[in-house]
């Protein structure tokens, strides 16, 4: 196994990576620990995987993690049904049990020629003992296939990337072993240069009022799903495709006080509809 | 200096292990962190703390701990001598700062400041000796951290806003004793998922019939087991109206997480203290009465009870007959809590009322003996040991 401590990662040309996660990332490479990633839905957890290994030019392995998934499924299955299928039907194949070994994502990444990085998605999707299965793995970057009785080592040590909702606790000796960064939602400043990495040809005004308009519908008291930076995203492509003037968005002109194509920020028909009242009390009050 | 600061987060309540500690090191020695302050700061962070929940109290603990560290290089600074303190200042200021500041002031200023920033730069770092043996070159160049942003050389707007960092505590709304969204409640309610495989046997059980088959020389032998479902059963009983009025956007949202979570959720209002009779829609509460010696019966001692209120009231309430404000009973309020003490072994009681206050508050206090000590704060981490207590049977 080979450390690689000479990459680092401070973002790309469409992800903007604050100085914190930046450091969170290089201390899981250097270390070789993995990084356990948390944050808001939509503050691109995910993404950040994929724009590291794009970044560091490694192979990507992504292992979506669901609410039936088994630690084991990530490193191998053994294909007891098709054997057992196989041996009725008198195939040859049938006795060698390495023909039944399917490799799962942990295996290929431990296999991969360059060092890979790995991104186990929404870790907490799946049984509470998910995570405690899979600790020796990540410590020693070994496992053992008892069918075949051999020893799966990893060629290089993976970055391995945990991203997780936080719809269950993780357990503690997982955590321990991990590397910890919460994504905040990220300020004004970072929002806007995170805009315009994606919408590099935005009008300047016309993002300083969507911006406004937008932390306005997020402060408002009350909001089920404050909309998120992806959200933003969207609704910021919608207002370049209908050519909305920048007039229009600020909310002050009593006359057009709702953002136009607000349904991009709110996903929740509770919402808009206490976003409507809200205004139409707002209006009214003037 | 650094196992003080590990000691002060773990007496803070921030749950840090050695191997932690450790991996610190490790990362500190592997010069992940730069050397400023900021940096540590982060990479203290992501090494120690493990939930965003703690992060506020990793901020507090790192903020007193760098703080108080001051003095001590105060003191050291004092004898520095001011050779040495010059020669510095001539490396570090470059031809127009040092006119810039000499027209300002005297040298001897210029001194002070300098072992001013020297004080407030040291005192962050992690620990002093080993700034002095990795700085290198010198102690205070631009890697150097200082709190109120005055750095040596360029200003550093990335340093000022790092003092900002911990101090402005921008996690306080994840830690765990703040009041909670129906998120975080459907999180916390989520503990008390019991399995259990009940019901017709409809799904394949695998590893059974692979078994069987091979025990059956290779003829298939199919096994089948129900589907694994949430058996907890959970009788909910919430005190409404009078003073619970300040409390029912929580109750509302707790109420609503615990739909989602449990499939047997039965639910009762109750006012201010249980009685002969509870009801079930709040509009006809007159109306329509269920009597507690029927919830008694209809219920058996498998479900888990939660009383969501606050206790609130005047004791009479509680241990009088005809205590009750709203109407005549026959018998106080304690005998009636007692026979449910008795019939649910898994009891508790959730109190949205701040904790700082239940000592003053008699009612609370009686409240709490009935129910043998299980009440619980409605809070994230009262939440989580209520379910935690309502997994064992019986008052602890």
């Amino acid at each position: 196994m080979t450390r690689n401590d000479t990459q680092r990662f401070t973002g790309t040309e469409r992800y903007v990576a604050t100085a914190d996660l930046g450091m969170a990332v290089n201390a899981a490479l250097t270390l070789g620990r993995p990084l356990l990633i948390k944050g808001e839905p939509g503050t691109g957890k995910t993404q950040l995987a994929l724009e590291v290994a794009g970044a560091l030019e490694r192979p990507l392995f992504e292992w979506h993690v669901k609410s039936t998934s088994k630690a084991q499924q990530g490193l191998y299955e053994y294909d007891a049904v098709s054997r057992l299928r196989d041996s009725q039907l008198g195939e040859a194949r049938v006795a060698d049990i390495r023909n039944y070994i399917v490799r799962g994502k942990l295996w290929e990444a431990f296999e991969s020629e360059a060092p890979p990085v790995l991104l186990i998605d929404e870790i907490d999707k799946a049984d509470i003992e998910f995570p405690n299965d899979l600790l020796r793995e990540l410590d020693r970057m070994e496992f053992y296939v008892y069918e075949t009785r051999e020893l799966v080592r990893a060629r290089h040590r993976p970055l391995i990337i945990i991203t997780s909702n936080n719809e269950k606790e993780l357990p503690d000796a997982f955590l321990r072993r991990c590397f910890f960064h919460y994504i905040r939602f990220p300020d004004a400043e970072t929002m806007a240069k995170i805009v315009d990495v994606h919408y590099p040809n935005l009008k300047r005004e016309l993002l300083a009022e969507a911006l406004g308009a937008f932390y306005r519908v997020r402060e408002m008291p009350g909001l089920r799903k404050k909309p998120s930076t992806s959200e933003l995203l969207d609704w910021l492509k919608l207002l370049l495709a209908e050519d909305v003037p920048p007039e229009a968005l600020r909310s002050d002109d009593p006359k057009k006080s709702i953002p136009p194509l607000y349904g991009a920020l709110l996903k929740n028909e509770q919402d808009v509809h206490l976003f409507e009242q809200l205004l139409f009390l707002d209006r009214r009050s003037r | 200096m650094l196992i003080r600061f590990f000691f002060e987060l773990r007496d803070a309540g921030v749950p840090v292990s050695l191997p932690e500690f450790l991996t610190l090191h490790e990362a500190l020695e592997a010069r992940v962190a730069e050397c400023s302050a900021l940096d540590f700061y982060h990479l203290a962070r992501l090494s120690l703390v493990k939930d965003e929940r703690h992060f506020d109290r990793f901020d507090r603990v790192f903020a007193a701990h760098f703080k108080g560290a001051e003095r001590f290089f105060e003191r050291l600074l004092a004898e520095v001598p001011a050779d040495w303190l010059r020669a510095a200042a001539e490396r570090l200021f470059d031809e127009e700062e040092r006119r810039k500041v000499q027209s300002q002031g005297s040298w001897d200023e210029l001194l002070q400041k300098l072992r001013d920033r020297l004080a407030a730069q040291k005192e962050r770092h992690e620990g002093g000796n080993k700034w002095i043996g990795t700085g290198g070159t010198s102690p205070f160049g631009s890697g150097g951290y200082n709190p109120e942003g005055v750095r040596i050389g360029d200003v550093g707007q990335r340093q000022r806003r790092a003092m900002k960092v911990w101090d402005q505590r921008s996690y306080r709304n994840f830690d765990g004793e703040v009041e909670l969204g129906t998120r975080n409640l459907k999180l916390a309610l989520r503990r008390l998922r019991k399995f259990a495989r009940e019901g017709a046997a409809d799904q394949l059980d695998l590893d059974a019939t692979i078994d069987s088959t091979a025990r059956n020389a290779g003829w298939l032998d199919l096994k089948l087991v129900p589907e694994r479902r949430n058996a907890v059963k959970v009788l909910l009983l919430l005190d409404v109206g009078g003073s619970m009025d300040d409390h029912v956007r929580i109750c509302e949202e707790l109420f609503s997480a615990a739909r989602a979570e449990f499939k047997h959720l039965e639910y009762f209002y109750f006012h201010n203290f249980i009685y002969e009779s509870v009801w079930k829609d709040n509009r006809r509460r007159h109306a329509e009465r269920t009597s507690t010696l029927q919830l008694l019966r209809t219920y058996n001692s498998d479900y888990r009870v939660v009383f969501v209120g606050d206790a609130t009231m005047s004791p009479y309430e509680i241990v009088q007959p005809g205590g009750s404000v709203e109407h005549w009973n026959d018998e106080a309020g304690s005998v009636w809590m007692q026979r449910i003490t008795a019939h649910f072994p898994q009891l508790v009681w959730l109190n949205p009322e701040p904790r700082e206050r239940w000592e003053y508050t008699p009612s609370v206090q009686l409240a709490r003996q009935l129910v043998g000590g299980r009440m619980f704060s409605l809070t994230l981490e009262g939440l989580d040991a209520a379910m935690r207590a309502l997994r064992k049977k019986g008052a602890p």
